[in-house]
């Protein structure tokens, strides 16, 4: 399939993005660059200059609401994305109104418990999305330990699934955008078969 | 009762476990985790009322911090 035809494919579907930090910048920009029609991202926190050494952002937007700075940025790349925006904290109440018509969400934050607050929510309340959850991306080098799983057909995960990210094990680009890479690949494999 | 865990049979002694006995018994002390039976997620509330039964499929994964 020539990647026109892929493009107009995947300009028909909307997939959710929980965070805009590391694992969602990169991602989103990765599905904007292929074309997802709708990006419906959802974050409440601003940029910051430490946030730079992983999240897909410019000096010049510190400051901004990261939805603000990721729309900029998404449009600057592929004007034909539709991102729809939402700059407040996700909770259980308000995630189904949020991603309602989503064909895939990524689960993009940084906080263990935001993690499980959102898988919870979906696979319970919106069990027919499918979720790509990260996990295990911290730290630097050991390629061999990142992958991609399939938990069943609503769930899957990737990242190494055992580093925790600390002060002395910092997530970094490298690492924090392979796995928000093999997330948007997830998606995109999924959005493929439909 | 066998079940399978993560695509590999186990066996255990008895004849039902709760979710929260199963952990206990594997020695699953890690607190960050997703479970789901036959494909529900049950959620942390639930490990201790939920049961797990004979022939059950179930998954488990562990959610590390950082994004």
């Amino acid at each position: 399939m020539r990647f026109s035809e892929i493009e107009i494919h995947l300009g028909k579907f909307r997939v959710g993005i929980a965070g805009a930090g590391g694992l969602g910048s990169n991602c989103a920009v990765s599905l904007a660059r292929c074309g997802v029609g709708t990006l419906v991202i959802a974050d409440f926190d601003v940029v910051e200059t430490p946030n730079l050494n992983r999240q897909y952002y410019f000096i010049d937007q510190a400051g901004m609401l990261k939805t603000d700075a990721l729309r900029e940025n998404i449009a600057r790349i592929n004007p034909a994305v539709k991102v729809i925006s939402y700059n407040f904290k996700l909770d259980k109440s308000n995630i189904p109104d949020v991603f309602i018509g989503c064909d895939v969400i990524v689960e993009a934050f940084d906080s263990t418990d935001m993690k499980e607050m959102l898988i919870e929510t979906v696979q319970l309340r919106m069990p027919e999305i499918p979720v790509i959850i990260g996990s295990g991306l911290a730290g630097w080098g050991h390629n061999e330990t990142i992958r991609s799983r399939k938990i069943d057909d609503t769930l899957y995960v990737c990242g190494d699934e055992s580093t925790t990210a600390d002060d002395k094990m910092p997530p970094m680009a490298p690492r924090v955008s392979i796995v928000a890479n093999m997330q948007a690949n997830t998606v995109i494999e999924i959005l493929m078969k439909k | 009762m066998k079940i399978m865990l993560n695509n590999r049979k186990e066996e255990f002694s008895v004849t039902t476990l709760t979710v929260s006995e199963m952990l206990e018994i594997k020695k699953f002390s890690f607190r960050m985790r997703i479970i789901k039976i036959n494909g529900v997620l049950i959620p942390r509330d639930k490990y201790e009322t939920t049961v797990i039964r004979e022939g059950d499929d179930v998954r488990m994964l562990y959610l590390m911090s950082g994004g």
